[in-house]
C-alpha cells in the first residue's frame, strides 16, 4: 500500500478537476450555446427573442411577481413564528421547531399536488367542506389553487421553513442581556421587541427574504404542477417547455442566463446582509436569553403556530393519506370506501416503481456520500490553507449556489451529450448534477465545523509522521463526525426531493422517483402519486432517524 | 373514411422515404411466433414498451403478456405521446438503446421515424392475414394497435342531460365558462391529432374563442376523464373516450357526447425499433398484442376499437361505423405539428 507517500497533491488536483467537470464545463457550454444560432454561427438573436417575445417576457414578469410575494409572505410568517419558538415560553416550542424542519422533507411538487387535492376549486376537499358548511352552490369556491395567488401560497408553504430556521437560529444566538436591560429600564415587552429584538434580527430577516426570493425564483416543481392548469408559465417551466419537441436548447440556454445573473446578484446582496450580522455579538459570552412570558397569550400563540404548520404539513399529508386509500381523490375515504387499489397498482402493476425506487436511493446514497466527502476535503483544504489556490476551490464549491437546478440541468445536458464525456443516459450525469447542486450547502456546513477543530491536533499528527490524509482520517474526521452525518442526511434528503435537474437529464433507464411522480401527474394518476409520495417520505424519515441514532452514540465532543 | 386516411398516410410516408428505403417498399415476409423465437425472447428476458396508453390498460396488458410468456418482464414507459416522441428522439439520437416497442397516439410520429429509418418492419402471418390494409403500413414498418376517439364528456351530477352540450360549438356558450377541462397538444398525441382535425373542421377561430372560456388546462388526454370523475370540472372538451367509458361502466357519474360536428378519431400505431436491445421479445410482444388474444384483452379491459378483424368491438359500446367521426390526417399533423403547438400556446398561454 501507499501508506508512506503523501497522497495529498494528487487528491487536491483531482478535486479541482472534478469541480471543473461539474461546474465549469456545463456553464461554459450554456453560455456558448446561448450565443449560437441554429446553424452554428455567433448570434445575439436568442437574447433578442428572450426580451421581445411575449412568451418569454410574460413568464419573466410572472416569476418576479411570484418571487417578491413569496419572499414577503415568508418573512411575515417566519419572523413571528421564529420569535415565538426561540424567545417565548410558548408551549410545544421544541415540537413546533422540529415539525417546521420536518416539513422540509416534503418535496415542493408533492406539496403542490397535495394542495390540488385540498383546494382545486370544485373537487378540492377544503372547498367541498366550505360548500357543505355554507350551503353555497357547486361552482362557488373558497380557494382556487389554479391561480397566481394559489401558486404563491403553495411555494410559500415550502419556503418559509428556510427563513424560519435562519431567524430562529439567529434569535437563539442573540444576547439576552440587551433585552433584559431594556426591560429593566422600564420598557414593556412589546417595546423591547420593537426597539431591541427586531433591529437585531433585521439583517438575518433580510438574508431570509433573499433566500426565499431565490428559492421561489428557481423552483420548478410547484409551478410545473400548478401554473400550466392556471394558464401561465414561470421562467423555469418555460425553460422546461423548450426541451419538449422540437427541442430548442439555444433558447433554453439563453432563457437560463437571466436566472443565473439574478441569482449571482442576489447572493452578493445576501452575503452583504449576513456580513453585518457580526455587530449583534460584541465581545464576551452572554447568558442564554430569558424566554419572554406570553401570559394568557400562550394558548393563542400555540394555536397560531399549529395553524401555520397545518399549511405545509397536517393538511397536505391528510389529503395524501386520503387519496392513497381512495378510488377518487375528491372523496373523503370512509370505512366502506377504503381501498387498497392504489397501493396494489403502485407496487404490483406499475412497472416503473421498483426501478425508480432503486435509482433514487442508489443516487441519494451515492450523492450524499460523495458530496459529504468532497465537501469535507474542500472545507479542509480551505480551512487549513493546505494548497495554493485554495481560494479558487472555495469559490468553485460555493459557485453552484448561483446555478438554478434547471439551468444546471440544461448545462449538463449540453456538456455531456457529446464527446469526450457522453454521460447522458447514465446515472453518472444525475450523480454529477445532485452533488453539484448540494455541494455549496454541504461545504458551508462543514466549513463552519472545521473552525471548531483546532489545527494543533492535526499538526501533532503530522509531526508524528502521519500523512495529511491519515491525519484527516484518524484525527479530524472523528472530531467532525456529527457535522459529517448531518451533512450526509442533508444531501440525502435534498437529492430525493430534486426534480428540476432530474427532469432534464433523466432517460427511461435512469428515471428517479421525483420524475416518476411528475410523469404520473401528467396523466392525473393521483392515487399512485399519493402512495409513492408517502413511501418516499417514509423511507427518507427512516434513513434520517437511523443516521441520527448513529450520531447520538456517545463520542468525544470536539474541542 | 378511416380506411382511406390511413392508407393515404402510409402511402405518402413511403413516398417521402429516402430512395434506399423505397427499394424494399414491400411488406416483409411474415415471421411466425415459433418456439425458437419464444425461446430467444425468453433468453432476452425483458422488453421495454413505450406507450401513451393509460396505465390502467397498459400495465394489465403487460401483466397478461408476462403471464402468457413467463420469464419475460415488460417495462412500461408511459407518458404523453409528444413527450414520448421527444424522449425517443433524444435517446436514439444519443445512441441510447432502450426502446424496443413504441406505441403512440400521434400517428405522425411513425411517418418521421420511418423516414429516419429507425423502424424495423415486422408482421406475423396472423397480422398479414387479419389486419385490414388500412390498419398497417404498406411496408409493414408499423401497424395500428387500436383506435380510440377524443370525445366531449360531462359529469352527470354537475350537468343535467338537457343542459349538456351537443357539440364543440355549444361549448362556446357563456354558461359553460369556467366549467371546462381540456388536454394539451404539446403533451398529448390524442389532443394533437384532435386539434388538427378540429382546426380543419371549425377553423382556428374556434380555439381562440374556446380559450376565453376559462378552461382548466391539463396535459395528457388521459387526465380530463379523471378530472370529470372527480368533479373538478363539469365538462371535458376532449379526452380519451375509453377512459370516460371505463369510468361510466364502473358507476362513475360520467356521460359521453359524440359531437354533432363529428368526433376526432385517433389511431394508435405501434412499431419495433431497429436499435431494439431485445429484438426477439419485441417481436413476441407486438405479435401477441396484435393477435386475437392480445386484441381481445385490450377490448375487454378498455373497449377501444381493435385492429384485428377477427376481434369484435366491446358490447355495449357504440359501433365505430355508427359514430360521425372527423377525418384523420397524420401527414398533415406531421407537417403542421409545430404550428399547431405555437398557435395553441398563443391562445391558451401555456
Amino acid at each position: 500500500m501507499t501508506r508512506g507517500i503523501d497522497l495529498s497533491r494528487p487528491v487536491l488536483v483531482a478535486v479541482a478537476a472534478l469541480l471543473a467537470v461539474m461546474i465549469v464545463l456545463p456553464v461554459g457550454w450554456l453560455l456558448v450555446v446561448s450565443l449560437t444560432s441554429k446553424e452554428g454561427g455567433f448570434t445575439l438573436a436568442n437574447f433578442a427573442t428572450l426580451f421581445t417575445d411575449p412568451t418569454f417576457v410574460d413568464p419573466l414578469v410572472t416569476t418576479l411577481i411570484i418571487s417578491c410575494s413569496v419572499s414577503a409572505i415568508c418573512c411575515l410568517v417566519a419572523a413571528p413564528l421564529g420569535w415565538l419558538v426561540a424567545r417565548t415560553d410558548m408551549p410545544l416550542a421544541r415540537t413546533i421547531r422540529t415539525l417546521v424542519m420536518a416539513s422540509l422533507v416534503t418535496p415542493p411538487f408533492v406539496g403542490a399536488i397535495a394542495w390540488e387535492m385540498l383546494a382545486a376549486p370544485n373537487s378540492g376537499l377544503l372547498n367541498q367542506l366550505w360548500r357543505l358548511l355554507s350551503g353555497m352552490p357547486p361552482d362557488e369556491a373558497l380557494f382556487d389553487i389554479y391561480s397566481l395567488g394559489g401558486l404563491i401560497f403553495v411555494i410559500s408553504c415550502y419556503t418559509f421553513p428556510y427563513v424560519f430556521i435562519l431567524v430562529a437560529n439567529a434569535l437563539d444566538r442573540m444576547p439576552g442581556e440587551l433585552e433584559d436591560a431594556s426591560s429593566m429600564l422600564g420598557a414593556k415587552t412589546w417595546q423591547t421587541a420593537r426597539l431591541i429584538t427586531v433591529p437585531l434580527a433585521l439583517p438575518t430577516l433580510l438574508a431570509g427574504a433573499l433566500v426565499a426570493f431565490l428559492q421561489a425564483l428557481n423552483l420548478f416543481g410547484s409551478p410545473a404542477i400548478l401554473a400550466i392548469p392556471a394558464g401561465f408559465h414561470t421562467l423555469t417551466t418555460r425553460i422546461w417547455s423548450l426541451f419538449q419537441f422540437p427541442p430548442k436548447p439555444e433558447l433554453a440556454a439563453a432563457a437560463s442566463v437571466p436566472l443565473l445573473v439574478l441569482t449571482v446578484l442576489l447572493l452578493r446582496a445576501q452575503a452583504m446582509a449576513l456580513g453585518r450580522r457580526g455587530y449583534a455579538v460584541l465581545g464576551g459570552k452572554y447568558g442564554a436569553p430569558r424566554p419572554i412570558r406570553l401570559g394568557w397569550l400562550r394558548v393563542p400563540a400555540v394555536i397560531l403556530a399549529l395553524f401555520v404548520l397545518a399549511m405545509p404539513l397536517f393538511l397536505p399529508y391528510a389529503a395524501l393519506f386520503n387519496s392513497a386509500f381512495s378510488r377518487v381523490a375528491s372523496r373523503i375515504v370512509g370505512p366502506d370506501t377504503i381501498t387498497l387499489h392504489n397501493v396494489k397498482f403502485t407496487f404490483l402493476e406499475l412497472s416503473s416503481t421498483m426501478p425508480a425506487l432503486k435509482n433514487t436511493f442508489l443516487l441519494a446514497t451515492a450523492s450524499a456520500t460523495l458530496g459529504a466527502l468532497l465537501a469535507l476535503m474542500i472545507a479542509y483544504i480551505v480551512a487549513r490553507k493546505a494548497m495554493r489556490g485554495y481560494r479558487v476551490l472555495g469559490f468553485l464549491a460555493t459557485a453552484p449556489l448561483a446555478i438554478p437546478g434547471i439551468v444546471l440541468g440544461v448545462g449538463l445536458f449540453l456538456a455531456y451529450t457529446r464527446p469526450p464525456l457522453a454521460l447522458y443516459g447514465t446515472l453518472w450525469i444525475l450523480l454529477i448534477a445532485f452533488v453539484t447542486i448540494e455541494l455549496p450547502a454541504a461545504y458551508q456546513q462543514l466549513g463552519s465545523a472545521f473552525h471548531a477543530v483546532h489545527p494543533e491536533l492535526e499538526e501533532a499528527g503530522r509531526m508524528l509522521g502521519a500523512t495529511r490524509l491519515r491525519t484527516l482520517a484518524d484525527i479530524t474526521a472523528p472530531l467532525l463526525r456529527s457535522a459529517v452525518i448531518a451533512t450526509w442526511c442533508f444531501i440525502f434528503v435534498a437529492t430525493i426531493r430534486e426534480l428540476s435537474a432530474a427532469v432534464i437529464l433523466f432517460t427511461s433507464e435512469t428515471k428517479v422517483l421525483s420524475v416518476l411522480i411528475f410523469d404520473l401527474k401528467e396523466s392525473g394518476d393521483v392515487g399512485a402519486i399519493a402512495v409513492l409520495s408517502l413511501t418516499m417520505v417514509a423511507i427518507t424519515t427512516i434513513v434520517i432517524a437511523a443516521a441520527n441514532r448513529l450520531h447520538a452514540r456517545p463520542q468525544a465532543r470536539p474541542a | 373514411m378511416r380506411r382511406r386516411q390511413f392508407v393515404a398516410a402510409a402511402a405518402a410516408s413511403a413516398a417521402l422515404a429516402p430512395l434506399a428505403a423505397r427499394v424494399v417498399s414491400a411488406a416483409p415476409a411474415p415471421t411466425a411466433l415459433t418456439p425458437e423465437l419464444i425461446e430467444a425472447a425468453k433468453k432476452e428476458g425483458k422488453v421495454t414498451y413505450y406507450t401513451a396508453m393509460d396505465l390502467s390498460v397498459a400495465e394489465p396488458m403487460a401483466k397478461a403478456f408476462e403471464t402468457r410468456y413467463p420469464g419475460i418482464k415488460v417495462a412500461v414507459e408511459r407518458t404523453g405521446a409528444e413527450r414520448l416522441f421527444n424522449r425517443i428522439g433524444q435517446e436514439v439520437g444519443s445512441n441510447i438503446r432502450r426502446v424496443d416497442v413504441a406505441n403512440s397516439s400521434d400517428a405522425a410520429h411513425f411517418i418521421v421515424w420511418k423516414r429516419q429509418g429507425w423502424l424495423e418492419p415486422f408482421l406475423t402471418p396472423d397480422m398479414a392475414e387479419n389486419l385490414p390494409a388500412d390498419q398497417r403500413d404498406a411496408d409493414g414498418a408499423f401497424v395500428n394497435q387500436r383506435t380510440h376517439l377524443s370525445t366531449i364528456a360531462y359529469n352527470t351530477k354537475l350537468v343535467k342531460p338537457e343542459d349538456a352540450p351537443k357539440g364543440f360549438v355549444d361549448l362556446l356558450d357563456p354558461k359553460y365558462s369556467g366549467k371546462l377541462v381540456k388536454g394539451h397538444p404539446g403533451y398529448s398525441g390524442t389532443i394533437m391529432t384532435a386539434t388538427q382535425q378540429l382546426a380543419k373542421a371549425l377553423g382556428w377561430e374556434y380555439f381562440d374563442k374556446l380559450s376565453k372560456q376559462k378552461v382548466l388546462q391539463v396535459q395528457s388526454a388521459t387526465e380530463p376523464p379523471k378530472r370529470i370523475e372527480a368533479g373538478e370540472r363539469a365538462i371535458a372538451v376532449d379526452g380519451s373516450d375509453y377512459l370516460f367509458w371505463m369510468a361510466k361502466e364502473r358507476g362513475a357519474p360520467v356521460e359521453i357526447v359524440h359531437a354533432v360536428e363529428g368526433t376526432p378519431q385517433i389511431s394508435n400505431p405501434m412499431a419495433i425499433f431497429k436499435s431494439s436491445p431485445n429484438p426477439n421479445a419485441a417481436r413476441l410482444l407486438v405479435g401477441w398484442i396484435m393477435s386475437p388474444e392480445g386484441q381481445e384483452f385490450i377490448v375487454k379491459v378498455s373497449g377501444q376499437y381493435p385492429a384485428n378483424k377477427r376481434v369484435k368491438a366491446k358490447e355495449g359500446r357504440p359501433a365505430l361505423a355508427s359514430i360521425k367521426t372527423l377525418p384523420e390526417d397524420p401527414l398533415e399533423v406531421e407537417k403542421t405539428a409545430d404550428e399547431i403547438k405555437s398557435r395553441y400556446q398563443r391562445y391558451f398561454k401555456v
